[in-house]
């Protein structure tokens, strides 16, 4: 491999204005880069993960972070165990692609962690780059992975992470991972996916990218009629949503009813007023977010024809009533509680409006064999996923379409 | 509709009761007018599920959000009747807000205006400063903000000089030689608040100059929001034009390019007043619930001069609280208020820009 010698800036210079927060990399960032690739699920990524989910755990804070504990429980060896069996095709040899360049979103604290971990067990060295905001949850796991590298027993595995913070219009250092990487992961916004592609990367490696999405969300009124723990479902729809300003690729924007037109009527009331009720209790509404929604309602009423807002109590929760399903619906979006609503005679009515955007499609009341069959018999444009209504942010080794563990890795054919 | 009559009687003359049925009834009648006139209208009121027959109090009808007007084209009159068209100072990288006038219009936000400002300059008209460049006046079928402000407060003037140089650099000799020529009359003295302690204070600062102002007055508007951020406030930028021009009558302004002409002027206790043409509302971001005295919320302003846009009735991006209504100390009806600033840009999570701050 030619790699290395490409390089012709010094690496001292380009690491000039960077924050590595990490520990025992800094020492030799020159031995990191030219480490070699490790098996996919090697037992001792699975040993180190599980050590650090049992330190984040034992970290008083964690409690009072659901996503830094949900990350904690997903780094056990047992959810390990089980991914590998899911993933790791017997007798095939597959190894790490080398070095993965992530640049995590600057608004999701905990993203670049899960980046972090699909890089390890797809046997690749990290160089990840972290929201450059400062978020307690970042610190926790951060204060975790420099725990580990100071015990000998993870030391292999610790010198395949370098944690970086450096100031969006550093352009030197993405100039410079890019140079180096194998693997650039992206994640989201087109725009910053657009200005980081202006690095150019060495002609072997490729880029996975997150661009924006959109998502939606299927209820079968017919069977929420008769759910007796409203509460629970709106508390998973409010994890979904608000708990993200609804701006997470995987918040649903368009709410898309099923059954008949009483319990539709029916389901709406009780499903709008139980998530309410707890977006009152929880939420902080800023006041430019309300300016947002009423701008994006005007915006819509003048590019689509007959929609109507639903009345609600204020202006935590919008609710847009649609005629018809239009196929620019994914354009009138608005963050913190705007949500489109449509009445289908049947989940094949949204195919065709479904385009390569579209996401994550979480459900209630419908079977997981009909869902596999709408895929099977439609074969929609977009989705890519499909979870119950409260698991949309579950991380899943499958994203955005990609199965990253086989992406990132590579696979030798031995004849 | 004929707001006429409204010129015969002083425009801070209506107490609360009168004032509220005078503006529910020409604030209905435009909403009913641009329903008519207005596709665009007409379908985001129907949104709205408005019913524009419905007998209701101004503070009930419908309100549309400024920054509707930088996504939209929105007009109640055909094409071939706009007579101008003016653009507003949009923030870099938006599009600027396009509003479309026809003559009636215009002539109404002319005589408006003249009717509120000769309220503190008096009707005679003086030799005016423009604390401007004349090059912002260029083109003069799209008028900028600046240029609209400028043009329309240009009628209080006999004679005009321009204390800015096309490059923005303070024309110091001109302005000089005009000052000292008209050393028996009131000078009239108009700009952007920005610009004034930009181009103005700063260089009077910088090159240690004195001028004698003080027997002028000055109005001045454009908002705060430059100055916020170099921390200086408007007791600040008073105390700065007092000491080093003598300038005592100073009046800052509060309106829009969305509803030029009924614009609030500052009285002399410092408080912003609404006249007979125009009022505010003050509403709570939570549920767009009428503010009471002393609330903060965002500032819904109505004016009842838009008859060829659809701006009757706007919700800004201004925060502000109403101070009181009919019983400001300077004597003046109507309410009075003050603006807090610009809405702060959300702090919101989700993956959305990893370039994003």
């Amino acid at each position: 491999m030619q790699r290395y010698e490409d390089v012709v800036i010094p690496m001292q210079a380009n690491l000039k204005d960077i924050e590595i927060i990490n520990q025992t990399a800094l020492d030799d960032f020159d031995a990191l880069i030219k480490s070699r690739p490790y098996d996919i699920f090697s037992d001792d990524d699975i040993d180190y993960l599980n050590e650090l989910s049992r330190v984040l755990l034992k970290d008083q804070r964690t409690r009072s972070y659901p996503d830094v504990a949900t990350f904690s429980f997903f780094c056990r060896r047992s959810n390990l165990i089980g991914l590998k069996n899911k993933f790791k095709i017997e007798g095939r040899i597959e190894v790490g692609r080398g070095i993965l360049f992530h640049i995590a979103p600057s608004n999701v604290p905990v993203n670049f962690a899960y980046s972090l971990i699909v890089g390890l067990l797809s046997g690749n060295i990290n160089i990840v780059k972290v929201p450059s905001k400062n978020f307690e949850q970042v610190e926790i796991i951060v204060n975790a992975i420099n725990n580990l590298s100071r015990d000998r027993r993870y030391k292999s595995v610790s010198n395949r992470i370098f944690l970086v913070k450096y100031d969006r219009d550093n352009n030197h250092a993405t100039k410079y991972f890019s140079s180096i990487c194998n693997v650039r992961i992206i994640w989201g916004g087109n725009e910053s996916i657009r200005r980081i592609r202006e690095n150019a990367l060495p002609p072997r490696a490729f880029d996975v990218t997150f661009p924006d999405r959109y998502s939606l969300c299927v209820i079968n009124a017919d069977s929420y009629i008769a759910e007796k723990n409203t509460s629970k479902v709106a508390e998973g729809f409010y994890n979904d949503t608000y708990l993200f300003d609804q701006n997470a690729c995987t918040s649903p924007h368009l709410i898309v009813w099923l059954g008949s037109k009483q319990n539709v009527k029916k389901s709406q009331s009780i499903f709008w007023h139980s998530l309410h009720a707890l977006v009152k209790d929880r939420y902080t509404l800023q006041s430019v977010q309300v300016v947002d929604k009423i701008t994006e309602f005007f915006n819509q009423s003048l590019n689509i024809e007959g929609i109507k807002k639903s009345k609600t109590k204020d202006n935590l929760l919008w609710r847009i009533k649609l005629e018809r399903l239009d196929g620019n619906i994914e354009d009138f979006r608005c963050s913190g509680g705007y949500f489109n609503e449509y009445h289908a005679s049947s989940i094949s009515e949204i195919t065709s409006v479904i385009n390569t955007k579209y996401q994550t499609m979480s459900y209630y009341g419908i079977p997981k064999k009909e869902l596999i069959e709408f895929i099977h018999q439609e074969k929609p444009n977009g989705i890519d996923r499909i979870t119950p209504i409260g698991k949309t942010m579950d991380f899943s080794f499958n994203w955005d379409g990609y199965d990253l563990v086989h992406t990132l890795s590579r696979v030798i054919e031995v004849s | 509709m004929n707001i006429d009559a409204l010129f015969n009687i002083n425009p801070y003359s209506l107490g609360k009761k009168e004032k509220s049925k005078l503006l529910s009834n020409y604030l209905a009648e435009l909403t009913r007018h641009h329903y008519m006139k207005s596709v665009h209208y007409k379908a985001m009121v129907d949104a709205m599920s408005f019913d524009i027959n419905s007998e209701v109090t101004y503070t009930e009808l419908p309100f549309l959000p400024v920054r509707l007007f930088k996504l939209n084209h929105l007009s109640s009159i055909a094409n071939k009747d706009i007579s101008k068209t003016m653009i507003s100072s949009g923030t870099s990288g938006q599009q600027p807000s396009k509003i479309f006038l026809d003559k009636e219009t215009s002539l109404r936000q002319t005589k408006v205006l003249a009717k509120i400002v000769s309220e503190f300059t008096g009707s005679t008209r003086s030799p005016m400063i423009i604390l401007d460049s004349i090059s912002v006046l260029k083109n003069r079928n799209m008028f900028s903000a600046r240029g609209a402000g400028i043009i329309g407060f240009s009628m209080f003037g006999t004679k005009r000089v321009y204390a800015l140089k096309e490059n923005m650099e303070l024309d110091i000799e001109s302005l000089g030689a005009f000052v000292r020529d008209h050393q028996e009359s009131r000078i009239f003295i108009f700009g952007f608040t920005f610009m004034i302690y930009k181009h103005f204070i700063k260089e009077l600062q910088k090159k240690k100059i004195n001028l004698d102002l003080s027997n002028a007055i000055l109005i001045h508007g454009g908002g705060w929001k430059k100055l916020e951020s170099q921390s200086i406030s408007p007791k600040e930028f008073k105390k700065l034009l007092a000491d080093l021009t003598g300038l005592k009558s100073i009046y800052d302004y509060y309106g829009m390019v969305e509803q030029t002409g009924s614009i609030c002027m500052e009285c002399e206790y410092g408080h912003l007043h609404t006249s007979i043409f125009s009022d505010i509302i003050i509403r709570r971001p939570y549920d767009f619930s009428v503010a009471e005295i002393g609330e903060i919320g965002i500032i819904q302003t109505v004016s009842i001069l838009p008859k060829s846009y659809p701006g009757h009735s706007l919700l800004t991006e201004d925060e502000g609280i109403l101070l009181g209504e009919d019983d400001c100390q300077c004597g003046r009806l109507g309410k009075y208020f003050q603006v807090i600033g610009r809405l702060k840009n959300a702090e919101i999570r989700g993956c959305s820009d990893t370039y994003a701050s």
